[in-house]
């Protein structure tokens, strides 16, 4: 398989990944060359110009399946501008500005989330999409419910403050 | 264009517990509107008095500008059984009866020849992919296939609006993904209207928009919740 084919089966079955420039793509195939995981296959030149193609070497599989094997850490830290903006927004901003801001984002999510299941909907969406959409509307989602937590926390603080009956909370 | 079920002031007590204070709603032809909360925000006591299923105390309800709270169970069940459709989380077909008859009963009570009632459920079931359930009984269908048979019951008589609560919380993401994906296409199609009662932001992103209640009222922040400051 050459870089070009490389590249367009990337686009194809991770459809809403990060883009992945023609130039990342040579450049991670003389990488993976220079360590022994790929090795030239043959020439091609079909009326264009000339292309390089690569297979897998048995090193290269066996890195393949120690990737596979290795779980992903979880986030150790919690980065998210969101967080930090709905958190000085309950803090520090006075009530207006606050909701403002929180209803503001809450629309934005939901709106996001409309447009994603309007695509979802589609007849013709490939099963890549179909787990692109499926993980961004999860991840949004659950954005949402922790929004509404975090505010159900910081109104419970404020009964609590202000010495007034607080609600059920776990 | 004026709406076509209008809300104005909706109240509603059970017993000393508020359940609506003043809810407004507009519902134009062929859109499709999530009412969200928290549980016990009144979202299903909202359905009820815009299906007629009870009555508010206070406020009215229009449907193609006719007043319809004030009327008697007996019109607004007759309402419900030719131009609102209702949708519960549970289905709530009748066991003794296979998908096909539950589907068929409601042409059937208005009047229509079981030849043509089974025709016309037929073609419903064939349509929300269930098919294979029509000779079917409820007690023999996973929780998927018995909300679509209940959609297709709900639908069979066209109506002009479908009112749905909470019709995906006994599915899994999936079944759940296909009923709301069904509903909205079917409802599209039709140019039916519908109120769809969630908690669930996913099955509300099926909507046009959404309304948000906390404790009785529309919340015009859309958070459900009030925003306490800690400064």
């Amino acid at each position: 398989m050459h870089g070009y084919e490389l590249k367009h089966a990337y686009d194809q079955r991770l459809p809403r990944a990060k883009p992945l420039a023609f130039g990342q793509v040579y450049s991670t195939l003389g990488r993976l060359e220079r360590d022994g995981l790929v090795t030239q296959s043959g020439q091609d030149q079909a009326g264009g110009p000339e292309r390089t193609s690569f297979a897998i070497t048995g090193d290269g599989r066996a890195a393949l399946e120690t990737w596979l094997s290795d779980v992903e850490a979880p986030a150790p830290y919690v980065t998210s501008a969101l967080l930090s903006k709905v958190v000085v927004a309950l803090l520090v901003a006075d009530t207006a500005r606050a909701t403002a801001y929180l209803s503001a984002q809450q629309q934005a999510h939901t709106g996001r989330m409309r447009e994603l299941t309007r695509l979802k909907s589609e007849q013709d969406l490939t099963v890549g999409d179909l787990i692109a959409v499926d993980y961004a509307l999860t991840h949004l989602d659950a954005d949402l419910r922790w929004l509404q937590t975090a505010l159900h926390r910081v109104a419970d603080l404020h009964r609590e403050v202000h010495h007034e009956p607080t609600s059920d909370r776990p | 264009m004026s709406p076509l079920l209008t809300a104005r002031d909706l109240t509603k007590t059970f017993g000393v517990q508020p359940a609506l204070r003043g809810v407004d709603l507009d519902l134009h032809e062929g859109e499709i509107v999530a009412v969200r909360g928290r549980s016990g925000c009144g979202k299903s006591t909202l359905l009820h008095c815009l299906s007629g299923i009870i009555r508010p105390d206070g406020g009215q309800v229009h449907f193609h500008g006719e007043r319809i709270d004030d009327t008697t169970e007996a019109y607004r069940s007759e309402l419900r059984r030719t131009r609102f459709g209702v949708l519960l989380q549970h289905g709530h077909l009748i066991s003794e009866l296979t998908s096909a008859e539950n589907v068929a009963l409601p042409l059937m009570l208005g009047g229509g020849s079981r030849r043509a009632a089974l025709a016309a459920a037929a073609t419903w079931l064939g349509r929300l992919g269930v098919a294979e359930a029509a000779e079917q009984t409820p007690g023999q269908l996973s929780g998927g296939q018995l909300q679509r048979v209940a959609l297709a019951r709900a639908m069979v008589t066209q109506p002009a609006v479908l009112f749905a609560d909470e019709p995906t919380g006994a599915l899994d993401s999936l079944a759940g993904e296909l009923v709301m994906k069904l509903l909205s296409r079917v409802a599209r199609e039709h140019g039916t209207a519908v109120v769809v009662v969630t908690h669930d932001a996913t099955i509300a992103a099926y909507a046009e928009r959404e309304i948000v209640l906390r404790d009785g009222e529309v919340d015009p922040t859309g958070l459900g919740v009030a925003v306490g400051v800690g400064a």
